[in-house]
């Protein structure tokens, strides 16, 4: 091991993730005068955030001038079925238009209101127009801007200093696998290069993860390659909690044909302007899937689900437009029973629908995204749709006021998808841009005052390093072991299959046996190759969070027992007010996951008062609502 | 369980020959593979699947598969391109896909160069200087307005234009003057920001960011995934601009007395169909792309045909002109736009004896 060259960096904080939280984070500790290192898995400006198409949802009233943050709040609550951290939406709520607002400042052009304001659009859960937006690249917007906000701050430094790297520095294509502990005090990070495979130790008093989601554990995703659950696994090995790791959002039409655009979102509009399901008999079979809760909105036969679209007042609605659990339930179960497309999904047909022309000039952005993508033209043929893992609500238990996390670890603080908690078992579309602001600037603001009142720095200790670099270089090591590939393909599979978006006990049960057998071939794991840019590498030391999270994800999943946003039990069809009070809570236990049930902090009573009886009813139970009339009473 | 969708779906994918370029900045070579073709792939698909299979160390940049982040440019039958946008059905059955890294960039390891050259431009240019006297929420400003600097923010920073720019392509010696295409965009889309607090973007970016060197052949525009107009949007309005500023002195008085974006527009337009007829650059004739260098023997060498190990020529001054800038042809050239980006010699795809990549820098090795 003494041959080993580590390179060593002194910070004050350490932001790994450079996605918008990570990047906004860093912002704020550099602007509170720490010195700052930015750790990106990929090139500087290139994270997931710039997939975000719709916009970030702010209630700054532009175009309905009655949103307000307690709209926004309740919107919130509503679409994660009240399983939110209270203390998260509302601070959400409130800040999230002076972050929007900040942005402009940093050099954003959002698109405008004829008065010249932030332009605001509809969206699914949201009362008013609310998203700030930039055509369909709002997300693209957010990093180049935050981007352009280091490079600003970088300029100052040069200026002041004589180095644009005086005081916050960026670490491209860097990837942390340890982080490191002074007790129960976080010390620093260990990592290395991808270019060189050389190593590297940031000694730090306080860590930020912005590291976004896990996607990457399921066959069928829209996430990139870096989604492999890092921050939740170092959180995990560094003594911290996760919470709701069981809600996943997935979209139900996700493209599973062709392999180039696998996972990339087919929007609800082309179902709302005609398109529909069909299974590889031909069958448009969501008729057989209309529960009876909604037999009264929706039409049980083709003739009259077709007059909808143009008579809708004296017609049901079709069965493609059931809410998007129900869809994809279906979808599911189609597989399942043999009837699906070779590639694991079911047909969209706009095609024998409606006009080539029509098509083109109601969905242009579908057209060209699969004339572009796929040389798939969608007047001409069906798509081919499977639901697609799209984003993790669960995530770092934090400290909703600080994103310090909560466990046994000091120093460690989350922001953006990587932390729990804000959207509780659903997040609202527009959510998660404003999410990563809000919390970006809190957790960096919060790492950068725990640094301040540290009287000695905590030091990282040799024995550790010693075992992250032998841990790291393991799989080159061993050449008798699986290829991280083949061992990729089988976790997704496990997950994909058995804890997708149906879940059923049996299932869980046998997930979990896989997984604990993928355990033991990925802790046997080797990587051709050597230490230079090798993805095989990087994919086998990646392998052991995704690992770690997918089984967090399957405890969980199959210990809730009810279905809740981004939780379907086909065992346990019902939401049930019982379970909305309880978090579960995954620590690691040596090397196993451990789950236990946490009650969920109680809404402050002026917060409470925004919801009306009628609808709390559907989520509290019978004690809570008894709670809630003597509150009204009260205040009567 | 674990079923492989690739095999299970569509019909069975056919073997495809593929040449990728394998090595690190002490040289390396083209490599021959086959691989499985599906339906509907493109390049990068492939390129994971012979990661998956023969080559698990390949190397290779890529982040959303869609498009979105410029991640995953390379040089695909000698075009600059996203190998998660280039379809295979674009290429014949049994063509042969000759796959290189960006050959501006110093190669680190196979396909991943090393861009950071763009990086450091991007620091070198000036940030958005906010209003000092409106605060946040306060800003106002027309769609319009904001339009024309959004289509340069749409920019993914794939770095194809600065790759393809032949003013550093092969002129590693004009890499510290010139700041590229991307950046030239960047100054006009805060040139163009309609509450930007800094006024002289156009003349920093003539003077600091060698604006001047551009002799506007377009291969920046033609190359751009997101269709951005460099060249005519961008490029172009910077220099007349500056051409206007600091030539006409009522433009000039104009700027001291107008607030900015109020002087009234100058009508220099960019097609001047007039003019003679001179070639585009003074080393004679049509650039190109081809053989990289401006030294016309290692340029005939080039294309004779694919030769990996060739001596990198060596780079010649660029041919300027008196003032020590390249020509500025928009004003000279005898159409309203520039000749082929790839030079008129060129067409694609390029016919595979006539590919070759030679690092610039393969005979410098980095320490």
């Amino acid at each position: 091991m003494t041959e080993t060259r580590i390179e060593r960096h002194h910070y004050d904080v350490v932001v790994i993730g450079a996605g918008g939280a990570g990047l906004r984070a860093a912002i704020e500790a550099r602007l509170a005068g720490k010195k700052t290192a930015i750790i990106s898995k990929s090139l500087f400006g290139k994270a997931h955030t710039v997939m975000a198409e719709g916009g970030a949802a702010a209630a700054m009233g532009n175009v309905n001038s009655r949103d307000n943050w307690q709209v926004h709040f309740r919107d919130t609550m509503r679409g994660g079925k009240f399983l939110n951290n209270f203390r998260m939406a509302e601070l959400h709520a409130k800040e999230s238009p002076q972050r929007i607002w900040e942005l402009e400042t940093y050099g954003a052009l959002f698109d405008r209101t004829k008065d010249g304001k932030i332009s605001q659009r509809n969206f699914g859960g949201h009362e008013y127009p609310r998203l700030a937006h930039v055509g369909d690249r709002t997300g693209l917007e957010l990093i180049r801007t935050l981007q352009q906000k280091i490079v600003s701050l970088q300029q100052e430094d040069k200026r002041d200093h004589g180095d644009y790297e005086a005081r916050i520095k960026v670490f491209s294509e860097t990837t942390i696998t340890e982080l490191l502990l002074d007790g129960d005090r976080v010390a620093g990070a260990f990592g290395y290069f991808r270019e060189s495979g050389d190593f590297v130790l940031f000694e730090a008093p306080a860590v930020v993860l912005a590291t976004g989601g896990v996607g990457r554990s399921y066959k069928v995703t829209s996430n990139s390659w870096e989604y492999t659950g890092d921050g939740h696994a170092l959180a995990l090995r560094a003594g911290a909690t996760l919470i709701n790791m069981e809600f996943l959002q997935f979209h139900p039409t996700g493209m599973v044909w062709p392999p180039s655009v696998k996972g990339i979102l087919v929007t609800e509009s082309v179902r709302g302007d005609g398109g529909v399901l069909k299974n590889s008999e031909g069958t448009r079979f969501m008729f057989d899937y209309v529960p009876d809760v909604f037999r009264k909105q929706y039409a049980d036969n083709e003739d009259e689900a077709d007059r909808w679209y143009k008579d809708p007042d004296n017609n049901r609605r079709p069965p493609e437009l059931l809410p998007r659990d129900e869809v994809a339930r279906a979808i599911n179960s189609e597989v399942k029973a043999g009837r699906g497309t070779p590639a694991g999904g079911v047909f969209l047909d706009i095609a024998s629908r409606l006009p080539a022309e029509e098509i083109r000039r109601r969905l242009p952005s579908m057209y060209h995204q699969f004339k572009e993508l796929a040389d798939v033209d969608i007047t001409k043929e069906p798509m081919e749709v499977g639901p697609t893992c799209h984003y993790v609500m669960g995530g770092v238990e934090v400290d909703p006021d600080s994103g310090a996390a909560y466990g046994t670890v000091r120093g460690l603080f989350a922001a953006g998808e990587v932390s729990g908690g804000m959207h509780g078992s659903n997040r609202l579309g527009g959510n998660s841009l404003s999410d990563l602001l809000v919390f970006g600037k809190r957790a960096g603001g919060h790492a950068a005052s725990y640094a301040d009142q540290l009287t000695s720095r905590p030091a990282v200790s040799v024995a550790a390093v010693e075992a992250a670099v032998e841990t790291a270089l393991a799989p080159l090591q061993r050449d008798t072991g699986e290829s991280p590939y083949v061992l990729q393909q089988d976790l997704q599979a496990v997950m994909g299959d058995l804890v997708g978006i149906i879940r059923r006990e049996g299932e869980l049960v046998d997930a979990l046996r896989r997984l604990a057998e993928l355990r033991e071939r990925v802790a046997k794991v080797s990587a051709a190759g050597g230490r230079r840019y090798n993805p095989g590498w990087h994919l086998a030391l990646d392998l052991r969070n995704m690992l770690v999270v997918s089984e967090c994800t399957a405890k969980a999943a199959l210990e809730r027992q009810e279905s809740r946003g981004g939780h379907t039990r086909e065992d346990h069809p019902a939401m049930d007010p019982k379970w909305r009070r309880v978090n579960l809570v995954c620590a690691l236990d040596g090397d196993t996951v451990r789950l236990t049930r946490k009650p969920l902090p109680k809404m402050r009573s002026e917060l409470i008062s925004l919801f009306d009886r009628g609808e709390l009813a559907k989520y509290l139970t019978d004690e809570e609502l008894a709670e809630f009339d003597a509150l009204t009473e009260e205040e009567r | 369980m674990g079923t492989d969708n690739t095999q299970a779906a569509g019909k069975p994918g056919a073997k495809r020959p593929f040449r990728i370029w394998r090595g690190d900045e002490n040289g390396g070579e083209l490599r021959d593979y086959t691989v499985e073709v599906n339906e509907g792939e493109v390049v990068l698909d492939v390129i994971h699947r012979l990661q998956a299979t023969d080559a698990p160390d390949l190397a290779c940049r890529w982040n959303c598969k869609a498009g979105k982040c410029g991640s995953c440019s390379m040089e695909i039958n000698g075009k600059p391109r996203l190998s998660c946008m280039t379809r295979m059905s674009t290429f014949e059955e049994g063509e042969t896909v000759t796959v290189t890294p960006l050959r501006t960039f110093p190669v680190i390891r196979d396909l991943v160069t090393d861009v950071s050259f763009n990086y450091e431009k991007a620091r070198e240019t000036p940030a958005f200087a906010p209003p000092a006297d409106v605060a946040p929420g306060d800003y106002r400003m027309q769609q319009v307005d904001v339009e024309r600097s959004q289509e340069f923010r749409k920019c993914i920073e794939c770095f194809l234009c600065q790759n393809v720019c032949h003013v550093i392509r092969d002129h590693e010696e004009n890499k510290q003057a010139f700041s590229g295409p991307r950046f030239f965009i960047r100054a006009a889309e805060l040139d163009m920001h309609p509450l930007d607090a800094k006024t002289d973007r156009k003349e920093y970016a003539q003077s600091e960011m060698g604006l001047g060197f551009c002799n506007i052949t377009k291969c920046c525009t033609e190359v751009c995934p997101e269709h951005i107009k460099i060249t005519d949007n961008g490029i172009i309005p910077m220099k007349e601009r500056v051409v206007d500023r600091r030539y006409d002195p009522l433009v000039w008085l104009g700027s001291k007395i107008f607030r900015r974006g109020q002087v009234p527009q100058t009508s220099v337009t960019s097609g001047h169909s007039s003019g003679a007829v001179t070639a585009s650059g003074a080393h004679g004739g049509a650039h190109s792309h081809a053989g990289g260098s401006h030294d016309t023997a290692a340029e005939r060498q080039a294309q004779q045909g694919v030769n990996w190990h060739r001596e990198v020529p060596h780079p010649t001054a660029p041919a300027v002109d008196v003032n020590g800038k390249l020509p500025l042809t928009e004003l000279t050239f005898d159409r309203a736009a520039a000749p082929s980006p790839f030079g008129d010699d060129v067409t694609f795809p390029l016919p595979p004896e006539h590919l070759n990549f030679a690092h610039p820098q393969q005979d410098e090795p980095k320490h």
